[in-house]
């Protein structure tokens, strides 16, 4: 079944380039192509040169974050089938550019290591484990599993003005998994260390972060967790 | 040109699960330590593991370290040595309590403690029926390792290069490591770390099959550094085919499905696993399940129009249980396979998964070589730990669960021996003077190429000609064949031709340099299977089956041996198994059935 799909796909090689462009390709497929990363393959056969990142291709490690058709997603979880002909790529918005689809992640990951993303427990450990009541383990459902991809903070206007400031959804998600952590003893300087007009409060529940997340995730809901505790703690 | 020097006390290749261990161990007491990675920590390959961590807890029904270290000792055919595999289970407890106290999400019993379920090979009693051991975070369990790792890292202010790829050792004039190359993506310059120690965690090279479950950065690229630096691979004709794959996608389906009570059939709906192993059913180990699937096909009853598949069915655990225990299984399912595993049995085949050979190391992950009569020669400042090495806990055969403690335990005790010893009494030895010389030729072999072939053309086809020469079935004259035709597509690996020859984040030229790594691996493996004439754990060769003499094809007298290949000639040699535990006595040798 022959397929032929247009690409449209922001280019942008530091070495050759003198800025950025759009180039379009026309790529055949044969229907072997499930998701979108399998069709990214076939057009690299074709211009070795587009250069994006990838690695587990099934969801997990969070590499292959895009914008495709205007929002952001993993290409090894998008299915052909529910793409238009024509396929817009861009790299993940408000993050500097290295190359192609590549963004530079660091404030992405500064954000993300500036709400001490481990836990503190300074109590001297059992000889086996700390228990946990299953009810306080299901609390951490929802917030662990985040894979680090920058699909929600980078689809994030409050991100876009301020990544210096704002900590943006995965790194608040991350803040709350810590929060709600029935092991961890560190809630109120974690607390602390959100409480001032940028951290937190710059999310203004547009919500974009939750529509675009790979894994189902909710970072506004757990935002909310943290505004209200903090609300709470001044009342 | 002068290359930039970087010194750190200890170098350790690949942000996994191994290497993160380690170098949490080396960070917490105080040294120097780098960490690179050809990706960022959290994605590494250990992100995708999903079943469980095998350690004797005994949460849920009684277990104790001997019924393991019986269990992974019969798991590997008898090849794994006995030393290292009492070291491994002994061990499992306390990493896993150790972890619990990094912050491991583990899942709970009602009594609060780690929530373990049934696994493969994993027995009560000396395999008289399935136990719980498999510590679990639902099916996400090398997730939340990973995770957890990174995060105590950062905690400890781990130095991380990230989107490094390492290209060679560097050895001095004695053989001693004291340092690598390596070449930072972002700038595509090259750069020497020099340190007193470098640690291999690069993980396996399962990309050297063509379908398998195994992300894109499984290029063995410890290994090939390791075969370009005269330093022989072991066992490595040993590789697990997971027995659920997702048909015609490879993505895995952990064993924890089985785990939960999941079960195989065929297309007469037959659960056949009770034909092949009474006691264990569909728990028996991987090699085995994934023989008796083939078997399945090959008689006629596959399922699907191709009768090419077998279908793994959940739908009698009930939705709860799989949104609860795995819900990924539920996603894959979805993603994959267009099924919901709720309702619907899900199509499988085994897939290539774990190379259980790699780099021989002794117990404390020092890297070890023959020299004179000592098989097993210590080779000064490096070490190698995880599914990069070849200690050897897994033999002939990894029982699921296994790796996941494989890193934990190996990590950390690699971490420790390097802080005691390596370390407190050895000053850095200087670089030779020619380094970096070998990396930058062959990488200016591939800037300056004008013709040659399309590197990812001469990988496929290693690819292909690996699934077919080195699959679940071999036979003596597909090996042979194999053999042939890999060391002729390695000779083609040597005139590639790169296209796009800019430097920054070249992602082509990256994949250009893991082509020789593939090759190594892939070479390792043929030569080293080819001659390996009998039948045991994942090895299982049509020409040597079940006979009076060589009960299941394995020939204890000939062949209760470790393979060791060098690149160099393709020459092989072999070594001792270690029947001799540390302090119980040795599981005797026996006909395997489960």
């Amino acid at each position: 079944m022959a397929d032929t799909r247009t690409f449209e796909i922001y280019r942008y090689n530091p070495d050759v380039d003198a800025k950025p462009s759009m180039k379009t390709y026309e790529v055949e497929l044969d229907g072997s192509e499930r998701m979108l990363l399998d069709a990214l393959f076939k057009l690299k056969k074709q211009d070795e040169s587009i250069s994006f990142r990838r690695s587990c291709r099934e969801g997990v490690c969070g590499s292959d974050a895009m914008n495709i058709n205007g929002k952001n997603g993993l290409a090894c979880l998008t299915n052909m089938l529910t793409l238009p002909q024509k396929i817009t790529l861009r790299p993940l918005p408000g993050l500097p550019v290295v190359r192609d689809l590549i963004v530079d992640m660091s404030q992405f990951f500064k954000q993300y290591h500036s709400i001490k993303p481990y836990i503190v427990n300074e109590t001297v450990p059992p000889e086996k484990e700390r228990l946990q009541s299953q009810e306080d383990r299901e609390e951490l459902n929802g917030l662990y599993e985040c894979i680090l991809c920058a699909c929600c903070s980078t689809s994030c206007p409050s991100f876009w003005w301020n990544p210096d400031k704002f900590v943006g959804p995965a790194g608040l998600l991350a803040a709350y998994r810590f929060v709600a952590d029935s092991r961890d003893h560190d809630t109120a300087s974690r607390l602390d260390n959100l409480e001032d007009p940028y951290r937190l409060f710059r999310c203004h529940t547009i919500m974009n972060c939750v529509d675009v997340c790979p894994k189902g995730l909710n970072p506004t809901r757990a935002i909310g967790k943290l505004k209200e505790m903090l609300v709470k703690r001044t009342a | 040109m002068a290359l930039a020097v970087h010194k750190y006390d200890a170098v350790v290749i690949g942000a996994g699960g191994a290497g993160m261990r380690c170098s949490l161990q080396l960070a917490r007491a105080g040294l120097r330590v780098a960490v690179l990675s050809k990706v960022f920590p959290t994605r590494s390959h250990t992100v995708a593991a999903q079943g469980g961590i095998g350690a004797s807890l005994g949460n849920m029904e009684e277990d104790n370290w001997h019924y393991h270290f019986y269990d992974t000792v019969k798991g590997s055919d008898w090849l794994g040595d006995q030393d290292a595999i009492e070291f491994m289970c002994r061990e499992a407890p306390k990493v896993v309590y150790e972890l619990e106290h990094m912050g491991m999400p583990f899942d709970r019993n009602p009594d609060g403690t780690i929530y373990q379920r049934p696994f493969g090979g994993h027995s009560a009693k000396y395999g008289e029926k399935p136990v719980p051991r498999a510590c679990a975070a639902a099916d996400r369990t090398g997730h939340a390792m990973l995770h957890t790792l990174y995060q105590q890292n950062v905690k400890s202010n781990t130095t991380f290069f990230v989107e490094w790829m390492a290209l060679d050792i560097i050895r001095d004039a004695d053989g001693d490591a004291v340092g690598v190359t390596a070449l930072e993506m972002e700038t595509g310059e090259v750069s020497i770390f020099h340190a007193k120690c470098v640690l291999f965690a690069t993980g396996g090279a399962g990309r050297i099959f063509a379908a398998s479950t195994n992300a894109f950065i499984n290029t063995g690229d410890g290994l090939g550094m390791a075969a370009r630096a005269g330093i022989p691979l072991e066992d490595m004709e040993f590789w697990q085919f997971h027995p659920t794959g997702v048909h015609n996608a490879g993505v895995l389906l952990t064993e924890g499905c089985r785990g939960e009570g999941a079960i195989l059939r065929n297309k007469q709906g037959e659960r056949f696993m009770e034909r092949y192993a009474p006691k264990l059913k569909d728990l028996a180990p991987r090699d085995f399940i994934s023989r008796c699937m083939d078997q399945e096909i090959k008689e006629g009853r596959g399922c699907g129009p191709n009768g090419d598949y077998i279908e793994l069915d959940l739908t009698h655990l009930g939705g709860e249980t799989i949104m609860k225990r795995l819900p990924s299984v539920h996603e894959i399912g979805k993603n994959f396979a267009n099924v919901d595993v709720i309702k619907q049995a899900i199509p499988v085949v085994p897939t290539i998964h774990y190379q259980m050979g790699g780099i021989p190391t002794s117990i404390h992950g020092q890297v070890v070589v023959p020299k004179g009569d000592n098989p097993s020669s210590v080779v000064n400042g490096l070490y190698a730990i995880g599914e990069c090495s070849c200690v050897s806990v897994h033999g002939a055969n990894r029982l699921g669960t296994n790796s996941l403690l494989d890193l934990l335990v190996f990590g950390r005790a690699a971490g420790n021996h390097l802080i005691e010893t390596a370390l407190s009494s050895k000053a850095f030895k200087p670089l030779p003077a020619n380094a970096a010389d070998f990396s930058l030729s062959r990488i200016a072999k591939l800037d300056n190429s004008t013709s040659g072939e399309y590197p990812q053309d001469v990988a496929n086809d290693l690819r292909k000609a690996m699934q077919l020469h080195a699959g679940v079935f071999r036979t003596q004259k597909t090996m042979d064949e194999g053999v042939v035709k890999v060391l002729a597509i390695a000779e083609r690996a040597e005139s590639l031709a790169l296209k796009d020859k800019s430097k920054v984040f070249n992602t082509a030229r990256i994949e250009a340099l893991e082509v020789a790594n593939l090759m190594e691996s892939a070479k390792a493996t043929m030569v080293s299977a080819a001659a390996r004439k009998e039948s045991r754990g994942a090895h299982t060769v049509d020409d040597y089956g079940d006979t009076e003499a060589h009960p299941l094809g394995r020939n204890d007298d000939e062949w209760l041996k470790h393979t060791l290949w060098f690149s160099e000639g393709n020459r092989l040699a072999y070594k001792p198994v270690n029947m001799k535990p540390l302090t119980v006595d040795s599981i005797p040798l026996a006909k395997r059935t489960f």
